[in-house]
């Protein structure tokens, strides 16, 4: 009981001490508030100060960063916007809280069931941001988002979100998730062209 | 392996004749015995056939037969797979005979069984509800019991899809309106009784001075549930005599949400991100223990890829867990906040890896039955490695050097809140709290799961069982974690992460299986009943942190107020699987 083992720990905190103004002054000016700064910070590298000024300065969300899905659709040549979304329900049955609730559209005349959903509603206070729907979906229809920054007033008037609400057109996913996005384009090209020469081999 | 089970059915069949039966349904293990013969079935196991460790104690409800079961897993403290008993009871008047005269371990699990599904446990020294309140009406286990939120039987609920017209269930189901009350109660003038029976459970204590004729009352204190050191709302009451605790008893359910009730709900599938927020500090662990028990109903081997990724991720959790818990025990300490914040930025980029790969810090919901969601993103693999071969030992070694040689932790810690091996084992204590007893059991040696076998490690055991070595354990444990992780990067195959396809309904035989895992903070079991439908017949969580705190008296007992929560903080808690 030589307070040896005390002294031994505080040269560690006054190690660190030295090292936050050391590590300053070699990143001088740029490590805070610019993403080489932050991606230092977050490397194996990283020495002194750690902590990050929300909101000044944001960590950089990984591509498969999950929170709250959304709706993708793709415009046409008119500017509709045309749902990937075919409400076959597969999400709405797969979602643990339960959370997605779907109306599917019935053709007047037929009263057959069309492949675009009538409405489309995800309760965001009871969605746990699970992405089993988006996981799950055969379609791609349903992606889930990276803003996390939704912090509302009042939960009981905005937050059971609607088809308008969660609807993110097709760019915004491939700027979200590009490698995703393209490893699903090319499984999508490989099919069609499978397709097409299975269609060419039939027809000769 | 078979050969010595057959010897067991053997000797315990003539042992106990007419009192033992092989449970003969199709996917079911172990042995029925009778009521009756219970406690000497299971004081003959642990003293004549060295299962000496009770690991856990449920029961089940099946309604359609109209029975109730109590299910035992037994396991010998020298490793070896499960001896199963289970004991059939009337659903009208459950009641069977208390194991904690031979197994203390079973004390807070039988009061749990109790509460949530009334069977009656006979000669337990103190049966009171444990999770919930005492205006509960029912017991929410048993399969006729409706929650206030009630929906329908079964997920996936039909409302939600084609008719899907968006609902709050609070809008359905008025608050206040939707709760049912035990006959006779009345919430307006009901005084709560939970203090009295909290206090009245310390009142064996009570002592009759014979020599001067007078009563002698304890004082007794009142930690949380509202309390900086408890690591969440958990209460202790506690008598003391001066400064020295004689007795104490946790109380706790604060947080209880009857996870179990609603995994019975919720498909296979559905039941995994839920595992996430059991012990919400070791996500990746959760999932691990119940991706096991279902494969194992299932049948199903996940794919050799994921096994490497699995080990990775857990073992990369065990870290990030111990180190959170080595920051906060010294918070408890008085050290307040240097260490924690040291350790919680190592932590954090052991985070940053988990968002990468999982797409969430905490709530990893990463597993898959055959597999994991998927394989590491581009550049993940690098960063493992500058965390397993680089940074980590650095760092650990830093922490060290920062922390163990220190007198205050010594003073604190050496010789406080001990717990001797027998007494470890006989409270069914697991993981570092019973590795630090000196008893080197750890279910990935000593029951090996998944490719444990493969890898060359040492089981961390540390012989004074202290608060002190249960704190160098930790330390202990985090380096051959990061042995494990260098060695699983190394070898880890190319291929894929999921064996079959991915599939959103999983379809899993009837029968029952016990998963179990060496969590960070101990045995992690899943005990599965599955009768062949999309739901799980029974569900049921051994959750460490809640049976470690069987032994919080004995550890209590005889140190000071100031010492419970360093003790409390040595055995790391986390309420969320403590309360379930
Ligand atoms: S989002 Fe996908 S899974 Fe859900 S209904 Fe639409 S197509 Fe089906
Ligand atoms: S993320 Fe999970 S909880 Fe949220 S809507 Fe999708 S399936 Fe449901």
């Amino acid at each position: 009981m030589d307070g040896h083992g005390i002294i031994k720990g505080l040269m560690v905190s006054c190690k660190r001490f030295i090292d936050t103004y050391l590590d300053d002054i070699r990143w001088f000016g740029r490590r805070y508030r610019t993403p080489e700064g932050i991606a230092h910070r977050m490397s194996k590298d990283t020495a002194g100060l750690f902590t990050v000024q929300y909101p000044e300065e944001k960590l950089p969300v990984p591509e498969e960063f999950r929170f709250i899905p959304f709706l993708v659709y793709e415009e046409d040549a008119e500017g509709n916007k045309i749902h990937r979304c075919t409400s076959c329900g597969i999400c709405s049955k797969v979602c643990p809280p339960q959370c997605i609730w779907i109306v599917r559209t019935l053709d007047p005349k037929t009263g057959r069931p069309v492949p675009e959903p009538a409405e489309f509603y995800i309760d965001i206070d009871v969605c746990m941001n699970c992405g089993f729907c988006a996981e799950f979906c055969p379609f791609d229809a349903i992606k889930m988002d990276h803003d996390y920054e939704i912090a509302v007033y009042d939960r009981l008037t905005v937050n059971i979100y609607d088809k308008a609400k969660l609807s993110k057109p097709l760019s915004y996913y491939a700027m979200i998730r590009p490698s995703n996005y393209q490893k699903e384009e090319m499984a999508k090209a490989e099919k069609e062209t499978l397709k097409a020469a299975r269609k060419a081999s039939g027809n000769s | 392996m078979t050969q010595q089970l057959t010897t067991i059915t053997e000797t315990l069949v003539e042992r106990f004749p007419g009192a033992v039966l092989k449970d003969e349904r199709p996917g079911y293990e172990g042995y029925l015995v009778s009521a009756e013969n219970l406690p000497e079935i299971a004081q003959f196991l642990r003293d004549q056939m060295g299962y000496d460790y009770l690991s856990s104690v449920t029961g089940v409800d099946y309604l359609p037969e109209g029975k109730m079961e109590t299910v035992y897993h037994f396991f010998r403290s020298t490793g070896g797979s499960a001896l199963e008993l289970k004991v059939s009871l009337p659903r009208e008047n459950p009641v069977v005979p208390s194991l904690v005269s031979i197994f203390p371990g079973a004390e807070l699990q039988e009061r749990e069984t109790y509460d949530l599904l009334g069977i009656i446990f006979d000669g337990h020294p103190d049966l009171r509800r444990i999770l919930l309140w005492d205006g509960f009406d029912g017991h929410p286990l048993r399969k006729d019991w409706q929650e206030p939120y009630y929906e329908e039987e079964a997920k996936p609920f039909k409302s939600r899809w084609p008719e899907g017209r968006a609902i709050r269930v609070e809008e359905k189901n008025i608050f206040k309106k939707n709760v049912k009350y035990p006959a006779g109660f009345d919430p307006e003038t009901f005084t709560p009784e939970g203090d009295t029976s909290l206090f009245a459970s310390l009142d064996k204590l009570k002592r009759h001075d014979e020599e001067s004729g007078m009563k002698s009352d304890h004082i007794i204190i009142n930690f949380g549930p509202q309390h900086t050191s408890t690591h969440g709302v958990f209460r202790m009451a506690a008598a003391v005599e001066g400064e020295t605790i004689i007795g104490l008893k946790p109380a706790m359910g604060y947080l209880h949400r009857n996870h179990e009730k609603i995994a019975e709900r919720n498909t296979y599938l559905m039941n995994m991100p839920y595992t996430d927020r059991l012990d919400y500090l070791s996500p990746l662990s959760n999932n691990f223990g119940y991706a096991i028990a279902v494969e194992k109903l299932m049948g199903i081997q996940p794919a050799e890829r994921a096994e490497y990724l699995r080990v990775i991720m857990a073992e990369f959790t065990r870290i990030s867990n111990h180190l959170f818990l080595i920051g906060s025990l010294l918070n408890d300490l008085g050290a307040y906040f240097t260490p924690m914040l040291y350790a919680l930025e190592e932590r954090e980029l052991i985070l940053d890896v988990f968002e990468a790969v999982t797409g969430s810090r905490m709530m990893c919901n990463y597993f898959r039955f055959g597999g994991v969601a998927r394989d590491l993103p581009e550049g993940q693999l690098q960063k493992i490695k500058d965390l397993a071969f680089d940074r980590l030992p650095r760092k650990i070694d830093e922490m060290d050097r920062f922390l163990t040689e220190s007198e205050i932790i010594r003073a604190r810690g050496v010789g406080v809140g001990v717990l001797t091996p027998e007494e470890a084992i006989a409270y069914s204590t697991c993981g570092p709290v019973l590795r630090a007893s000196g008893v080197p059991y750890d279910v990935r040696r000593a029951d090996p799961y998944s490719i444990y076998e493969r890898f060359d490690f040492d089981v961390a055991v540390r012989y004074h069982g202290d608060v002190y070595d249960r704190f160098l354990l930790r330390f202990d444990e985090i380096r051959q974690s990061i042995r494990i992780i260098q060695q699983a990067v190394r070898d880890m195959p190319e291929g894929p992460v999921q064996s079959g396809k991915p599939q959103y309904q999983a379809k899993v035989p009837a029968g029952e299986a016990y998963g179990r895992v060496e969590g960070p903070k101990g045995e992690l079991g899943y005990y599965v009943v599955s009768n062949g439908k999309p739901n799980p017949w029974r569900y049921h969580v051994r959750a460490p942190s809640f049976i470690n705190l069987t032994a919080l008296e004995k550890l209590c007992v005889g140190n000071k107020v100031a010492d419970v929560f360093a003790i409390l903080g040595s055995i790391d808690i986390v309420l969320g699987e403590t309360d379930r």
